[in-house]
């Protein structure tokens, strides 16, 4: 099985560089305006896109998360129009991949085997589920795998020798490495840390390994694209939106471009990256 | 739900942590590692005899246990019908049953060389007994609570921070209970390598629902044995409040497989179960939240909804993984009682018995007036009075002055 995430990796391995791939909360501020986002994202760089679906509790997420997704559920965002605005997306773009981020009980109340239905039908390539470690691979990772979904997981530094295997057994796409303990949003990776738990991971696994959590300059983004296959940004993204609301919290006429400026002025970071790691 | 009843009801949880369909490791790829660390190093301390005994010598000398099983002459005479026993939990140390989990689980952190503790609290009982428990053993203590309840509860704010706690008000989400744990979540992924979660309740992900039980069932196995001692029986009933469940859980396991014994839970209704309140079971469904599986306040879109009970303790729109398996399969009875309810409870008790009851517990003595006039002269019910009510006199002396105005 190809997916839109093998073809893509397939085709940056040809151009001799790595992914950037975006964030961004599925219905922040208003379903429409992020529907906009979205659409913008690819134009300005964007080589994969994370779409966020909003919980009340995300407990692996900081402050600038936390508000975004709040953002979107006060806008009246469920998980049944996140996938609207996949269906929205792919009426242009049916080569971007889009995997979507979040938490465990949305998709559980959804039910499991109609939203991997849903999801497949409506153009959805991967899912990133914090809370399912691969002790839980019964609930959502098997089924979407059979589904034909992939099943990006997450490792860390906490993620031992030991445990890599069991970790990467049932991932699909990509590895998700997050360089830091902690949160979204929280401190900065050290680049050479960061390559060394890449190499440590791709000794386990033939998958690329994409590199998130506190990238925020272009020049951060290169550093990591030069260790990496891709590198993610989240937080930077939400905080620009943020930034470009008006006092209510609405959207501005500033608001889909302030998200694109910086997708582009990240994608140049990633994109000047000297080579790609492989 | 009664069609695959087990053998015993004292068996669970599974080793993958499952209560039939409820609980589970629901958690970040950080925290896994660690949460099977503390699984092997719980069972370790378990079957060590020593660690027993080190925890039994503080339970005695420190908690000042056993706490007295106490036949409430006035407040039976008054209703007229079963015998009642109040399980004293509220003379513990601390002033509630929240020190015999916080003792245990002080412990463990202290076998895995963890220095930093960090713990959610509600009404402050669990963050005043972790507070205390780090102040005995020389540990770094942050303590994350609601910034909601930070008002409410100001005593215990107090006392945290007079132990030597940092105490961190929460003003993420509704800015009560769950968003402190899901703040303590963030600060453990955080500092994974130096700090230890202790829990408040038999919720989370495996083991923690397992092992605060155990370390709370300390609370049955001393009324069985207080039982036979001034009855020469087993009790015929058991009733506690929940908000997580541990006391309940605490008071409840050691008896699940005698059927001769009712037992009833009382979760709170707080405005009523058709406003706010937070009675998961009565008002929720099973989804999945801080680590587990079990039964949750929400709505249609699976996102949690705001809990609401005038006891900062029961505010959590969720319950105890194994409660939720205990109801479904019917073995434990779930009542629920609201704040008029319960605030009369307290009172009634106050005046009854000179005890002023935690309105947490206040919860369970509102449904012993409903349930022992009728039951007979020689039925013998026992509710847990699981904390003391010292904390909740601002609180309610606020809200009777209100009602007078």
């Amino acid at each position: 099985m190809t997916t839109r995430i093998d073809a893509r990796f397939a085709e940056l391995a040809k151009e001799g560089r790595s992914a950037f791939v975006t964030f961004l909360m599925a219905g922040d501020p208003d379903p429409a305006t992020s529907l906009d986002i979205l659409k913008a994202l690819p134009k300005a760089g964007a080589d994969i896109i994370e779409i966020g679906m909003p919980f009340t509790d995300p407990m692996a997420d900081g402050p600038s998360i936390q508000a975004a997704g709040l953002r979107a559920l006060k806008s009246g965002m469920t998980l049944r129009k996140t996938l609207e605005m996949v269906r929205g997306f792919r009426e242009e773009d049916n080569t971007t991949p889009l995997v979507l981020m979040g938490y465990y009980n949305p998709i559980y109340i959804y039910g499991v085997d109609k939203f991997l239905a849903d999801a497949k039908t409506a153009g959805v390539d991967g899912l990133i589920i914090v809370d399912l470690p691969p002790e839980e691979d019964d609930e959502l990772c098997i089924p979407a795998l059979k589904a034909g979904l992939n099943f990006i997981r997450l490792a860390t530094p906490t993620t031992d020798d030991k445990r890599l295997p069991a970790v990467l057994a049932n991932t699909s796409g990509f590895v998700y490495y997050v360089s830091i303990t902690g949160i979204t949003g929280a401190a900065a990776a050290d680049s050479k840390a960061v390559g060394d738990a890449v190499a440590r991971i791709k000794r386990h696994t033939k998958l690329p390994v994409c590199v998130g959590f506190g990238i925020r300059t272009p020049q951060a983004a290169r550093a990591i694209a030069e260790k990496a296959n891709g590198a993610v940004v989240g937080t930077a993204l939400v905080d620009a939106l943020r930034d470009s609301l008006d006092a209510q919290g609405r959207a501005t006429t500033k608001t889909v471009a302030a998200v694109a400026d910086v997708v582009a002025s990240l994608a140049q970071g990633v994109r000047g990256a000297k080579q790609a790691a492989e | 739900m009664n069609s695959r009843l087990p053998n015993s009801f004292r068996t669970g949880p599974d080793e993958r942590g499952h209560f039939g369909n409820f609980g589970g490791r629901f958690v970040a790829e950080t925290l896994m590692p660690l949460i099977l660390d503390l699984e092997k190093a719980y069972a370790a301390a378990k079957a060590d005899p020593s660690f027993q005994a080190e925890m039994n010598g503080y339970l005695k000398d420190y908690v000042g246990r056993p706490s007295p099983l106490y036949f409430a002459e006035r407040l039976t005479q008054h209703l007229g019908g079963a015998k009642i026993y109040l399980k004293r939990e509220e003379l513990n140390h601390t002033g509630s049953h929240k020190v015999n989990n916080v003792l245990g689980q002080i412990m463990v952190a202290r076998c895995m060389g963890k220095k930093r503790i960090i713990a959610e609290t509600g009404a402050g009982q669990h963050g005043v007994a972790t507070a205390t428990l780090c102040a005995r053993f020389g540990l770094e203590c942050v303590v994350y609570m609601g910034a909601v309840d930070v008002a409410r509860q100001a005593p215990n704010v107090f006392r945290m921070e007079m132990l030597g706690a940092k105490v961190v008000p929460v003003q993420s989400g509704t800015r009560t209970l769950k968003d402190a744990m899901n703040e303590a979540l963030r600060d453990w992924v955080t500092n994974v390598h130096n700090t230890f979660y202790c829990i408040g309740t038999v919720a989370g992900p495996h083991p923690y629902p397992m092992m605060v039980r155990d370390f709370q069932s300390v609370i049955g196995e001393e009324t069985r044995k207080q039982m036979q001692e001034a009855e020469g029986r087993l009790p015929n009933s058991l009733i506690a409040c929940i908000g997580g469940g541990s006391n309940a859980m605490g008071l409840f396991h050691p008896f699940l497989d005698d059927p001769s014994v009712e037992i009833f839970g009382v979760e709170a209704a707080g405005h009523g179960l058709t406003q706010l309140h937070a009675a998961s079971i009565a008002g929720g469904r099973p989804g999945v939240l801080h680590g587990n599986r079990t039964y949750l306040l929400m709505d249609d879109d699976g996102q949690i909804q705001d809990a609401h009970s005038i006891s900062a303790g029961l505010d959590y729109p969720g319950i105890g993984p194994e409660h939720s398996w205990l109801h479904e399969s019917g073995r434990v009875t779930y009542l629920s009682a609201t704040d008029d309810e319960a605030l009369a409870a307290f009172m009634l008790l106050s005046r009854l018995e000179g005890i002023p009851p935690a309105l947490e517990s206040a919860h369970a003595i509102a449904k012993v007036t409903e349930l022992a006039p009728k039951r007979p002269k020689d039925h013998l019910m026992v509710v847990n009075l699981s904390g003391r009510g010292d904390k909740d006199i601002p609180q309610i002396t606020e809200i009777l002055k209100g009602r007078k105005q």
